[in-house]
């Protein structure tokens, strides 16, 4: 349908056209976004450190585990949801664990897992909810229910020699509405609450 | 309460999108109509050795589309072959032959389709000047091809449908790139990260070491959902919280991925001169809409299946700050707009939820689509609509005053089979091929039983309808994989646009045949009805089967 002519004249004009779309939106774009972002808002672009003086713990966005070395829950600590990144909360290695519903490895884990919280917590496994059960999509969800950060604080005073209301009203002062009042769902950033309740003195 | 939270959400996406509508369906259809070429553009053009007021035939037009999309493809792969050299590869080696050719394959063709892990695979550089441009560009020819097919209506008696350069050069750079720069700097206003720092080893709060990574987030991340792609800068995609920080990003990222398609139907309207014949398709589109994401929400919110009832919800596989409704608010926009990106795990939904993006994609990309994909596939519906019509009341069928001929029911109908062919064609070979079946099972499905079945069938729907998102727990980075899943794409991409510009020809080269009483309207709810009818027949009775072995055995029994 085309001489090899044409086509070979298209050909060039394609090859240039690539070469200077990749200029324009691989290496200007990307990178004068990046002096956008470094300088106005520094802060977001490099990741929202949160810090402990002027020593960074962590990110604002990103879960971490607050488990021994052998994974084992350290209960002095509020803790996240199970974590399927990596061996938990590996920023290296983002990912939910993609069982599904009939999954007998899911319908295992989540036996274990209401078993261990009722039993860590000292609180009926009913009243354990879903997100302490399930791990998450990233696998560095940094949020629980407002639900699951309740449940936690009797156990979290008790290792801390804390009176329970006062943690308690830390976890209330930590618990971030939805956006607008309505999107997505109420949560608390642990490792903001886990900052905060290491501050409070006995 | 979270009932009408839901309801909430879902009316301030439609209000946006409706304000939107007229607005950026005219300054779309200005850049595709436009004689001035801006400053830039003709830099541009003289760089590129274009002549921007010539004219192409459909013939000389696919040439363009094939010969750039070849040359991305090829540019793509040995960017990722020769990462090693590149800079900011973050040590990574260079990625291997099948994975190279699957992943460009995969972001050419538009799908974004991962059979890689990207924290693990693949550098900044190969992410920017690699896989990013391939957002815009693959976006800006998805928008050309339907531009065309709206052209082919509009003109008589013409030759020609265009310049192929000229609608890539508009659609990228007074369309896409816009958008973005704007959107990108609001994305990391909300926390999406954009640096060069690599990975940075930190000292967590209980003394453990964890090791955050950075890298240019926000300005791919935009683009990602604008171009209707989803290839995830994380292995977590969206729902990675340096991808998708809040609530209100993964709502932002709708309007994204629905703003082009739900406004190209204004686009066509004012092209064809009709501008009821836009809110016709745009009605179509919605009803879609509207009725999967009920669907899929009221199927997770009630969670059955027995791990999603021993927890008391169906939150295994999504993230606390969307909970379940901006989760299957963001799942259903993606698997209806060929994005593919996900903020939550569709392996995890529940069976018949998990379903549901299965029967989005079927849907053949069309409610809304893909950024033009959409708009293409729906007027081909829309041409077997009336032909239907046509045979019931024995008249010959004419759709916007240009007959449907014999020649342009087969342009049409090849165009339709295509998509069920690779689907059901793909998985079938996957457990008929001794060898193959093997390796499937024992090394790519990672669920037992009926949703095993469902990840390889997810898989090959998703890229013969070039969405990319994924049943993820399938291990796609094997050899057959790779190879199928690859071929998937760039048949499912490439050989319809050959019929959607072949019929353009043809319709561009008719005449406009006058109404008569005995025309049937198609901007009336009839034609609505119809158009929805022959949608979910031409699905429906293609992919059911299929699917009662998959997610239907696994929710019904």
């Amino acid at each position: 349908m085309s001489s090899p002519r044409t086509g070979l004249r298209t050909a060039g004009v394609a090859l240039r056209a690539m070469l200077v779309l990749t200029v324009v939106l691989g290496i200007i774009y990307p990178l004068a976004i990046t002096g956008i972002g470094q300088l106005a808002l520094p802060w977001q672009a490099n990741g929202s450190p949160v810090k402990v003086g002027d020593k960074t713990v962590g990110s604002a966005l990103i879960g971490q585990s607050f488990a021994d070395a052998d994974g084992n829950p350290l209960p002095e600590w509020f803790q996240p949801r199970p974590s399927a990144a990596g061996d938990g909360y590996d920023a290296g290695a983002s990912s939910g664990s993609n069982w599904g519903p009939e999954n007998p490895d899911l319908i295992a884990a989540i036996k274990e897992r209401k078993a261990q919280i009722a039993e860590f917590n000292g609180v009926d496994p009913e009243d354990i909810p879903a997100d302490a059960l399930t791990a998450s999509s990233s696998g560095l969800d940094p949020h629980i229910s407002p639900a699951y950060a309740l449940l936690q604080v009797a156990r979290v005073a008790a290792e801390r020699h804390l009176a329970a209301e006062d943690v308690r009203a830390l976890v209330e002062a930590n618990i971030q509405v939805r956006d607008l009042g309505y999107l997505g769902e109420p949560t608390v950033n642990v490792l903001r609450l886990n900052i905060a309740v290491d501050e409070l003195k006995g | 309460m979270d009932v009408l939270f839901a309801l909430l959400q879902v009316a301030t996406l439609a209000l946006i999108l409706a304000l939107l509508y007229r607005p950026l369906g005219e300054y779309m259809a200005r850049i595709y109509t436009s004689k001035n070429d801006l400053k830039i553009e003709r830099v541009f053009y003289r760089l590129v050795g274009v002549d921007s007021s010539s004219e192409q035939t459909w013939q000389a037009y696919l040439r363009g589309v094939l010969w750039f999309s070849g040359v991305g493809l090829i540019f793509v792969y040995l960017l990722q072959r020769f990462q090693t050299v590149l800079p900011y590869s973050l040590g990574l080696p260079a990625v291997p032959e099948g994975l190279s050719f699957n992943t460009a394959a995969s972001f050419v063709t538009n799908t974004n389709w991962q059979s890689y892990s990207p924290e693990v695979t693949v550098g900044y550089t190969v992410q920017i000047a690699g896989l990013a441009v391939q957002n815009f560009v693959s976006a800006a020819v998805g928008i050309a091809v339907a531009i065309a097919l709206v052209r082919g209506f509009s003109r008589r008696r013409s030759g020609t449908i265009g310049n192929f350069w000229v609608d890539l050069t508009r659609g990228t750079l007074r369309l896409l790139l816009p958008i973005s720069v704007i959107g990108a700097i609001i994305l990391i206003a909300g926390g999406v990260i954009q640096n060069f720092n690599g990975f940075t080893e930190i000292s967590t709060l209980t003394g453990g070491t964890q090791s955050l990574p950075g890298g240019p987030t926000a300005s791919q991340e935009v683009i990602k959902h604008l171009g209707t792609n989803g290839g995830g800068f994380f292995n977590a995609n969206s729902s990675h919280p340096f991808e998708d920080p809040t609530a209100w990003t993964s709502l932002m990222f709708s309007v994204l991925m629905l703003m082009i398609p739900f406004s190209l139907p204004r686009t066509f309207g004012r092209m064809v001169g009709d501008k009821r014949q836009g809110y016709a398709i745009l009605s179509v589109m919605a009803t879609f809409y509207i009725a999967s994401v009920a669907i899929l929400s009221a199927l997770e919110r009630v969670g059955a299946g027995t791990a999603p009832a021993l927890a008391g919800g169906a939150m295994e596989g999504k993230e606390q700050r969307f909970g379940i409704f901006a989760s299957t608010l963001f799942g259903t926009t993606s698997t209806l707009t060929s994005t593919g990106a996900v903020n939550s795990m569709h392996d995890s939904y529940t069976a018949l939820g998990g379903m549901m993006p299965m029967l989005n994609m079927m849907l053949g990309e069309v409610a809304p689509g893909g950024v033009g994909s959409g708009l293409y596939g729906m007027l081909i519906l829309a041409v077997i609509a009336v032909f239907v019509a046509g045979l019931l009341v024995g008249r010959t069928p004419e759709y916007l005053g240009k007959k449907i001929r014999p020649r342009e029911i087969k342009l049409a109908s090849l165009y339709i089979l295509i998509m069920p062919t690779l689907v059901l064609v793909g998985t079938a070979l996957s457990f008929a091929i001794p060898g193959i079946r093997e390796d499937v099972v024992s090394t790519s499905i990672w669920n037992p039983g009926n949703h095993g079945l469902s990840e390889v069938l997810y898989a090959f729907t998703s890229a013969a309808n070039n969405n990319g998102s994924a049943f993820a727990g399938l291990t796609a980075n094997t050899p057959w994989l790779n190879t199928a899943l690859g071929l998937a794409m760039l048949f499912g991409r490439f050989i319809p646009i050959v019929f959607v510009l072949a019929l353009a020809g043809s319709l561009a080269a008719q005449d406009k045949v006058p109404a008569t009483a005995g025309t049937l309207p198609t901007h009336r709810p009839l034609f609505v009805g119809l158009l929805i009818g022959v949608t979910v027949i031409v699905t429906a009775l293609t992919f059911f089967p299929v699917l009662t072995l998959g997610p239907l055995a696994e929710g019904l029994l």
